[in-house]
């Protein structure tokens, strides 16, 4: 924090403490169940990246649509949704968020602004140009953010977006996740040049963020959402940061270095960075973070509990729901 | 089902002159955009000038249909956009889930290839997936078609790529009268529709009423009424097919044609008391043959009328192969009144014997 940083409250600070360490305890959850019991589809999960949903999420009010990617448990928990109908969703359970149709990676609740994660890596960036749009028309004041990974960054329709976005100075936030690798493909072979400098190309700003340090992130999306909400258009956040466990769960992540994951873990941890700035600060007491802790604890077990005892979705659902109306 | 008798209850067209197909579809556009301020239209020269010092409304669309909308309706609601088709067609997918009702022009469906995730993967799924949270009210229109001499890359007729995938509707009208009623249809209808605007058809005139009317999405026309053979045609092709039955008819040899104006959903049941009737089927399709719409229609009948047939079902489409550039090649491309009639007549006196 080598810079001056919008200072963020007392409540905000317990928010998004909260809201971190809730994806944390959901993430570690679901891996510890994968690897224990029998779950049904694949899983990526979100942890050591809890800082850049929470970040930009907290810049964000009920005008606000996101879009997330496949790795998308932490947009959906910054966002507010449901902890109980998200977790019943991804076992593929009766009360599901999407009734049990769409699992981990096809998430969505519109009335909380979240208007899909994405299985089609970069799918979901021109639909962020259709809601910027959509917003800018019908004058609601709001925007619209889009999440992508590095692998995203990539491709065509991530691209293109760009372009539109900026041509149109529509009220868009496109911020990369650039977690180190797309699977095992490390982002720094595979993104040419600079995200950054992307940014300014397509004549929009752009601004490399330290994804490992919530106040950072935070800065840099209230500095987007400013500009967004002011009428400049769009703009791009190059979120760095990295992921705890492999591309999906049971799957080979062997191309990082032995030992690095427990590096990151014991010198980068975003909620121990969160954390120990709080305490430093004396903003909170470790009895205050203790009782989070437990409350979170407590949250994540009842959600988990409910899902393993909840029953399938009725077979009717098969067939509800591919249309409005069909003849 | 309905007839051929198309007028809606009460009203005759005011009109006295017949308007082209092409008017037919801009006058929808028109009617529903002072109707309903959510609509907007975009795509590539959809106006045509945007940005440049010279003529605005330029082209109106690379075929003229949104000519003069500009004037009416402004860079708000009519947007030229840039050539990229990923983000034309996504956009107005995403503005759809969220409150605009857009209208999207992709200038000709083989760049369906371009935007095809979003045609594929998102806006046919969101309603499925997200356990019916989502809906997106959004039309693509589109041009299809060959018989312009423009060859592989701009000719093919892709309806049944996209008549596959569950949670699209395909809409493929054949006269003005159609183009009107359906595309109103698909503007007011929740669930994404991609419209097919045959190339050869932009000219064709027909009886057009100036009040806004909508045709029911899945309801066949009837476009001519007879005993012996049922022919099966879309688009384009429903022309082909009336020419060939009326030639018939001269030989005495009568035949029902069906247009089903969509794809999907498809009317069953028309083409279906149909061949109950005559026994025999030919299906007429612009398309490629493989895993085609006529494929798809013979495939139903054999399944659900087996009984009632006297003779094998004759497919009329282009043959496995692309649209080739040379006349004379196009022409033996393209399926004629000539081919239909000689696939009818290949079935006719071919009855089995029970």
């Amino acid at each position: 924090m080598g810079k001056t940083m919008i200072p963020l409250s007392r409540e905000q600070l317990i928010q998004a403490y909260r809201l971190m360490k809730t994806i944390r305890v959901f993430e570690d959850r679901l891996a510890e169940e994968a690897a224990t019991t029998a779950m049904a589809g694949p899983l990526h999960l979100y942890s050591g990246e809890e800082a850049s949903a929470t970040g930009v999420c907290m810049n964000l009010d009920e005008r606000d649509r996101i879009y997330s990617t496949h790795r998308p448990h932490g947009h959906c928990i910054a966002r507010g949704l449901d902890i109980k109908a998200l977790m019943l969703e991804i076992y593929g359970r009766q009360g599901g968020i999407c009734n049990a149709k769409g699992g981990s990676m096809h998430l969505a609740d519109p009335a909380r602004g979240l208007m899909g994660a994405n299985g089609i890596v970069g799918g979901g960036m021109p639909l962020v140009c259709g809601a910027a749009l959509a917003a800018a028309r019908l004058k609601t004041g709001g925007l619209a953010v889009g999440f992508v990974g590095d692998g995203g960054s990539n491709t065509g329709q991530f691209l293109e977006s760009l372009n539109f976005a900026s041509v149109f100075k529509l009220p868009a936030i496109f911020v990369i996740e650039d977690n180190g690798f797309a699977e095992t493909i490390a982002s720094s072979w595979a993104c040419a040049g600079d995200h950054v400098k992307r940014a300014e190309g397509f004549g929009m700003p752009g601004r490399r963020v330290n994804g490992f340090d919530v106040f950072d992130v935070y800065d840099a999306a209230h500095e987007a959402v400013s500009g967004a909400r002011n009428g400049k258009g769009p703009s791009l956040l190059d979120v760095k940061l990295e992921r705890y466990y492999p591309h999906e769960q049971g799957i080979s992540d062997a191309m990082r270095l032995p030992g690095h994951v427990d590096w990151l873990k014991a010198n980068s941890d975003p909620i121990t960075l969160l954390r120990t700035q709080m305490l430093g600060k004396g903003e909170i007491s470790e009895q205050e973070l203790h009782t989070i802790d437990h409350d979170v604890d407590a949250l994540i077990d009842a959600a988990v509990r409910e899902a393993q005892s909840a029953p399938p979705p009725p077979l009717s659902q098969l067939l509800t729901d591919v249309y409005v109306a069909y003849p | 089902m309905s007839t051929n008798v198309m007028q809606p209850e009460g009203s005759r067209p005011r009109r006295k002159t017949r308007i082209s197909y092409r008017a037919a579809l801009g006058e929808a556009l028109a009617q529903e955009m002072s109707r309903d301020p959510t609509i907007v239209v975009m795509g590539e020269d959809i106006a045509g000038g945007m940005g440049a010092p010279g003529v605005q409304d330029t082209w109106g669309g690379a075929f003229g249909v949104t000519k003069g909308l500009l004037g009416r309706f402004g860079r708000d609601r009519v947007m030229d956009t840039p050539l990229q088709e990923s983000a034309i067609i996504g956009a107005a997918i995403g503005a759809a889930s969220n409150g605009l009702r857009p209208v999207a022009e992709l200038m000709f469906n083989n760049f369906i290839g371009v935007c095809m995730d979003q045609l594929m993967n998102q806006a046919p799924k969101f309603r499925y997936m997200f356990g019916g949270k989502l809906t997106t009210p959004v039309t693509i229109r589109t041009v299809y078609g060959a018989g312009i001499r423009v060859a592989a890359q701009h000719s093919s007729a892709y309806h049944s790529i996209l008549t596959h995938i569950p949670g699209l509707k395909v809409v493929m009208p054949s006269s003005a009268y159609d183009a009107k009623g359906l595309l109103i249809a698909s503007i007011r209808d929740d669930d994404p529709v991609v419209f097919f605007e045959h190339i050869g058809l932009f000219d064709k005139e027909g009886d057009v009423p100036e009040e806004p009317y909508a045709i029911p999405l899945g309801e066949a026309n009837v476009v001519r009424e007879g005993g012996d053979v049922t022919i099966v045609a879309f688009g384009r092709m429903v022309d082909v097919s009336v020419a060939a039955a009326d030639s018939l008819r001269t030989s005495g040899i009568s035949c029902t044609v069906i247009d089903p104006r969509t794809t999907s959903p498809l009317d069953e049941d028309t083409i279906l008391e149909s061949v109950a009737e005559t026994g025999r089927l030919v299906v007429v399709d612009e398309g490629n043959p493989r895993c085609g719409i006529a494929t798809d229609i013979s495939a139903l009948v054999a399944d659900r009328a087996f009984d009632s047939l006297t003779a094998p079902i004759k497919m009329v489409t282009a043959p496995h192969c692309h649209v080739p550039f040379a006349p004379v090649l196009e022409d033996a491309y393209l399926p004629s009144a000539e081919k239909v009639e000689a696939a009818v007549r290949s079935i006719v006196g071919a009855a089995r014997a029970p």
